[in-house]
């Protein structure tokens, strides 16, 4: 592979090439499409109970939902600078950055139990309404997608401490990229489904 | 072969094959019981029948999965087994207790089996898939756990590979799951919903670990592309195969007294298991025609693509067709069931069994493949087999549908067995397509004495 620079989010000037492994977008669909089809499922859900959706939606707390969605962006953008850095060699930077996102994925993880826990205090289960059912269904299935994007990162990190991502290869580091990407991504079409429209 | 020990194999090989026959058998004589209801009664009755056709189909899979890793762990950790001994005298301990497991079906009714064997020990009989006498439960148990010592002490003392690494998960699952046979909670709920755990969990979860593991190796083996490459998709495969399989048992969910939240989960995850099993033909394909190698053993090529295809098609699509909750609620537990039932076993785990036993057993014999005249009777009763299955996936299919349609959906509906009546025809067919399928299993077996000019080893 060349060491021209071409970044998850940018096209490439010359040859195009896919980001990271190949295997890691075979994945990332994947978990694209289980989402769709929960997205989808919930939409065909709401059109059959619109009232009540749109009662419940009222009680689950919008603005911890919008921190969240500042925290994973923002991971996001630590992650973007991190491929950067790689591209142009600045090994120091990299770790640096990806230790911003994880913490950032950090952030999203106590906020989001801070959440939990005032639903689940209030007696609140998967079996409370079919919008609750959703709720919490599609936030934990989220939620357990941020620990594992963590997990992938905190590894990254382990590697970008020894020097592992250079312009020459940042493949391990743009497929764990790619991969922190989606969650963020799936966050972005979750929190407004689920949290804001009515 | 590589490694001496790696002969082993040979009779769990040869055992699999013997009871795979009497699973054929014992289905020709149940498809007729379908039309001819008293057929050998009271000799065999349908439920025994029934009983032996599925328990002889797992446990010639188990013996088959057994050989496999006998066969296959060696030449990757390359190194000897660790006990060849233990593997045989477990060969043999777990053949007798089959074979008398099953003459206990046959020779007396099955309360009675329970009598003797101790169920009101502890009551673990008279469930679906699991009807196994206590003892014979825990002789599994025994050599499960024997086996897996031996297989895992040999990994272990030699080199790991992701392949060696996959069938452990899949086969340490596989003892795992099956402890919850064990577990027989008076509340039917309970029951069914743990009882899953070893049936939905095995074949739709850990076993698909063991699937893929056998068709990486064989695809190494014969197609000459990189291991990094092979290894690569294994992941992958595995990884989808987890994420959609263990949520996906909440399909059997949806009627059985759980929570509705079961009804959207266990249909969205399932709707999705198909994706692993089409990345396993993607796989197969992709990898034999990109192959560097013409591998002589070309019958061990053709089931390697053939499983990929029909585990695909049984398993995934002929699986979709009823796992949607709403589409279940009428096809719960008819034919369709069935037609699934017989593609998914077929191509999955009995094809992939098919596809070592293929690979393997020439060089147990000492060649690197069986002569051109060998090959050809094989690859016939390939087609012969897959055709058949194909047709009897079909006939059941029309049944299935026949049936919603007459029991449940039509205006008047009518009774099980009044419906059952107007279906006659498709059972008939289902048989004679059963007749092919035990004419190709009797070429196969064939296939193994005819001579000709063998390639070395």
């Amino acid at each position: 592979m060349s060491n021209t620079t071409s970044l998850p989010t940018s096209e490439a000037p010359a040859a195009r090439r896919l980001p990271g492994d190949l295997a890691i977008w075979v994945f990332i669909l994947s978990e694209m499409l289980v989402f769709a089809v929960f997205f989808a499922a919930y939409a065909f859900a709401r059109a059959k109970n619109v009232e009540l959706f749109n009662e419940y939606q009222q009680t689950v707390n919008r603005d911890l939902g919008a921190l969240n969605t500042f925290l994973l962006i923002t991971g996001s953008w630590f992650v973007v600078r991190a491929v950067q850095a790689a591209h142009r060699d600045d090994l120091p930077a990299v770790p640096r950055n990806i230790l911003l996102g994880f913490l950032c994925g950090g952030g999203f993880v106590v906020v989001k139990i801070i959440e939990y826990a005032a639903k689940f205090g209030a007696g609140i289960t998967l079996s409370t309404n079919t919008f609750y059912m959703f709720y919490i269904s599609l936030t934990f299935f989220h939620f357990m997608h941020v620990i594992l994007g963590m997990v992938i990162l905190a590894v990254i990190w382990v590697q970008a401490r020894k020097g592992a991502y250079t312009s020459r290869d940042a493949h391990g580091l743009e497929s764990g990229a790619a991969y922190w990407h989606m969650v963020d991504l799936l966050w972005i079409i979750l929190f407004p489904l689920v949290y804001v429209m009515r | 072969m590589q490694y001496k020990s790696q002969a082993v194999a040979k009779p769990y090989f040869i055992a699999a094959i013997g009871l795979f026959v009497g699973q054929i058998l014992f289905g020709l004589i149940l498809g007729l019981q379908y039309v001819l209801g008293d057929f050998l009664f009271p000799a065999i009755p349908f439920n025994v029948a029934r009983m032996v056709h599925t328990n002889l189909l797992i446990v010639w899979l188990l013996f088959g999965f057994m050989g496999g890793a006998y066969y296959m762990i060696p030449e990757e950790s390359e190194t000897e087994l660790f006990s060849p001994k233990l593997a045989l005298a477990m060969f043999w301990i777990f053949l007798v207790a089959g074979a008398l497991t099953i003459v206990g079906y046959l020779a007396v009714p099955y309360a009675t089996l329970a009598e003797l064997t101790g169920n009101s020990l502890l009551e673990t009989m008279g469930r679906e898939f699991l009807e196994q006498p206590l003892p014979t439960k825990l002789g599994i148990v025994v050599v499960a756990l024997a086996f897996l010592f031996n297989i895992t002490l040999t990994v272990l003392k030699g080199k790991k590979t992701s392949i060696s690494i996959v069938l452990l998960l899949g086969l340490w699952g596989l003892a795992v799951f099956f402890l919850f046979s064990f577990y027989n909670p008076v509340n039917v709920v309970l029951d069914k919903f743990f009882w899953w755990w070893t049936v939905h969990l095995w074949v739709e979860g850990v076993w698909e670990l063991i699937l893929g593991s056998f068709l990486a190796f064989v695809l190494i083996k014969t197609t000459g592309v990189d291991r990094e490459v092979i290894e690569k998709w294994l992941y992958v495969i595995v990884t989808l195969t987890l994420i959609t399989g263990i949520i996906g048992t909440g399909h059997h969910y949806f009627w059985i007294g759980t929570p509705e939240y079961w009804q959207w989960w266990g249909s969205i995850f399932s709707a999705l298991e198909p994706i692993p099993f089409f990345a396993m033909t993607v796989f197969a394909f992709n990898m034999v025609n990109r192959r560097r190698r013409e591998h002589p053993n070309k019958a061990a090529v053709l089931w390697a693509l053939g499983t990929g295809v029909m585990s695909f098609l049984g398993a995934g699509v002929w699986g979709f067709l009823h796992t949607l909750a709403p589409v279940n609620y009428y096809t719960h537990g008819t034919q369709i069931t069935a037609a699934h039932g017989h593609m998914a076993f077929y191509g999955a785990y009995a094809m992939v069994n098919l596809m070592m036993i293929s690979y393997a057993m020439p060089i147990l014999r000492g060649r690197a493949a069986n002569s051109n005249k060998s090959q050809v009777l094989e690859m016939w009763s390939f087609w012969l087999m897959t055709v058949a299955i194909v047709f009897i996936t079909l006939f059941l299919t029309a049944a299935g549908i026949l049936q919603v349609w007459l029991q449940r959906v039509s205006d008047a509906p009518l009774p099980f067995m009044v419906a059952q009546d107007k279906i006659a025809l498709f059972y008939w067919m289902r048989e004679w397509a059963g007749v092919a399928f035990l004419v190709g299993l009797i070429v196969y077996i064939a296939s193994f004495f005819v001579g000709g000019e063998e390639k070395q080893a």
